[in-house]
């Protein structure tokens, strides 16, 4: 139960911050000012946002079909956060550590769609119904790409337990129970004969210590704009073209929970993009001989320390990430419904499917 | 069959790369610049077309761009210059001004250019709703009382604002100023009958 609170009070918390930083980032990269009238440089502007939508009124049409109408936000946000249990904040930090963290999260993410669909179906309304069906197919359709990343880390960290995933991309691998005889090959290459168990840092992470995973990041953070309705795959909501796509008919508080459970899918989204692949809590500076930088910056597992640089190092990653996701949405153009499904099928999936076979002879390197 | 060749060369895998990094990369120069400002500075400074960089927002209220010191926007009336003529309200394309006049009985003074006044205006309103700006006002005025300034934020919450007073009259002078021009007509025609019957008589 404190960990339901805790988690969605930080969730809240890195939300309110992520809505502001996107207006403030899209008008700085436009060359404007972004908000500046709601508390210093505006950076109440997103609390006032939620005050608002929270004091309007909450309309469900008389031809909606009621009982999905009112469900859908709830049963969307609920799939969201739910993924968010398994998510390692810090090195003894989890909400709920099961084994099969990986499969879950995957399971779990997919129920966003039933969710969807049955607010565009729910809200008896052509545009919400068609921007359902798209957003959908393309979460849908993503999946799979994104299911054959996260495959490619399970194979090299052979692994569902995401703590355990976290702990072998730093030098406090041989700390987690089961993991003690574990070694850190340079590149995974065992026959190179460097072992950076002991440097830790950014030697350990996934992307570095089997390279091919890096092309698995890409594929990855590219299925997960699609997967949370960012664009430049954001042709269910454009809100340039379209009027908002499944949740047309929504307003006051239930549009403020379909609004936190979109952010909070970003937020998701690169979290198991850094827990994957950019070494989770891990410190990102190396042990060099006596300069021991990766424990200096990692702190006293158990403890205090632990707990903040950890928090720390996957937060600032995390937002990394995030900022990363805003920059594009205000670079790309949006892909054509065509285009959208020309990449996921006919690029991105053989070229998983590829890496998932490379990750498995990586995997032979390696022990 | 060249431009094939130029498509097939520009659609290379590295070629995509390089041009999702430099949109990218030109994105990121914008947000590294955002800590500058366009500076509010006058058209007629050297550097108003030369500031390519930061954010060019005009946080109006609080900042604005200043307009020419010859900037034609909100009218005004010096109404100790203005002779009553009445040639602004006539040619007026949209009525927007509207004077009364009443005769003096003796000579008020002098405008600054030196022309006699001889008309007070109990009445002169400029409804600034209706203005066009045309300015043509401004031209006829002999006197060139009637100007226009640089004044151009002027909006109001009640329309009924937007009509400006310009007369120097309170009511009850103006009143006043009707009697005595009544009082001088009724002297005029009484001396004038007085004559008229004294010339009869003899």
């Amino acid at each position: 139960m404190l960990a339901f609170v805790l988690t969605l009070v930080l969730l809240l918390g890195i939300v309110i911050v992520l809505a502001y930083a996107e207006r403030k980032v899209a008008a700085f990269m436009q060359d404007r000012m972004g908000p500046t009238e709601a508390g210093p440089y505006g950076s109440l502007q997103s609390v006032l946002d939620v005050v608002k939508l929270l004091q309007k009124e909450d309309i469900v049409s008389a031809a909606a079909d009621k009982k999905l109408f009112k469900l859908a936000p709830i049963l969307i946000f609920a799939a969201v956060f739910a993924g968010f249990a398994v998510i390692p904040f810090t090195p003894d930090l989890i909400p709920a550590g099961i084994g099969i963290g990986v499969f879950y999260l995957l399971a779990i993410i997919s129920l966003d769609v039933v969710g969807l669909l049955m607010a565009g179906w729910g809200s008896n309304n052509k545009y919400a119904m068609l921007g359902a069906m798209r957003s959908v197919a393309q979460i849908v359709s993503y999946e799979i790409p994104a299911g054959l990343a996260i495959l490619s880390v399970v194979i090299v960290c052979q692994s569902l337990d995401f703590q355990e995933i976290s702990y072998q991309q730093g030098a406090l691998m041989n700390r987690f129970p089961g993991l003690e005889f574990e070694t850190n090959w340079l590149f995974g290459i065992e026959a190179l004969g460097i072992d950076t168990t002991r440097i830790g840092g950014i030697t350990t992470w996934n992307v570095f210590r089997a390279p091919v995973l890096l092309v698995a990041f890409v594929i990855y953070f590219i299925a997960s704009l699609a997967e949370s309705n960012r664009a430049p795959f954001d042709i269910p909501e454009a809100e340039s073209e379209l009027v908002a796509g499944f949740h047309v008919e929504y307003s006051g508080f239930r549009f403020a929970v379909l609004f936190l459970a979109e952010y909070s899918m970003m937020v998701l989204v690169s979290l198991v993009a850094v827990i994957l692949f950019l070494g989770s809590w891990n410190t990102p500076l190396p042990n060099i001989g006596p300069l021991q930088l990766a424990y200096w910056t990692t702190g006293t597992v158990g403890g205090l320390s632990g707990m903040l640089w950890g928090g720390f190092w996957l937060l600032s990653k995390t937002f990394v990430l995030l900022f990363l996701q805003l920059q594009i949405r205000w670079t790309y153009p949006r892909l054509r419904v065509d285009q959208l499904m020309h990449l996921c099928w006919k690029v991105l999936t053989p070229i998983a499917l590829a890496v998932v076979l490379l990750a498995g002879i990586w995997r032979l390197l390696m022990i | 069959m060249e431009r094939r060749e130029a498509i097939q060369r520009k659609n290379g895998f590295w070629h995509v790369v390089k041009s999702l990094l430099s949109g990218l990369r030109l994105t990121w120069r914008h947000f590294l610049n955002a800590d500058k400002r366009r500076q509010p500075v006058p058209v007629s400074d050297a550097s108003y077309f030369k500031q390519p960089e930061g954010l060019v927002t005009l946080t109006y209220p609080y900042e604005a761009i200043p307009v020419p010191e010859n900037g034609r926007y909100r009218l005004h009336n010096e109404i100790d210059d203005c002779i009553v003529c009445d040639l602004c309200a006539k040619v007026c394309p949209v009525n927007c001004i509207t004077i009364e006049s009443v005769k003096a009985t003796e000579e008020i003074g002098m405008t600054s250019d030196g022309t006699k006044k001889r008309l007070y205006a109990p009445v002169f309103d400029i409804d600034m709703a209706k203005c066009c700006y045309c300015g043509l006002c401004t031209s006829v005025c002999p006197t060139d009382c009637l100007t226009m300034t640089p004044v151009y934020d002027f909006a109001e919450v009640d329309i009924k604002n937007m009509i400006y007073h310009f007369t120097d009259l309170s009511p009850e002078q103006a009143e006043e100023k009707k009697q005595l021009l009544a009082k001088q007509q009724e002297e005029m025609a009484a001396a004038k009958a007085a004559a008229l019957a004294a010339r009869k008589q003899g």
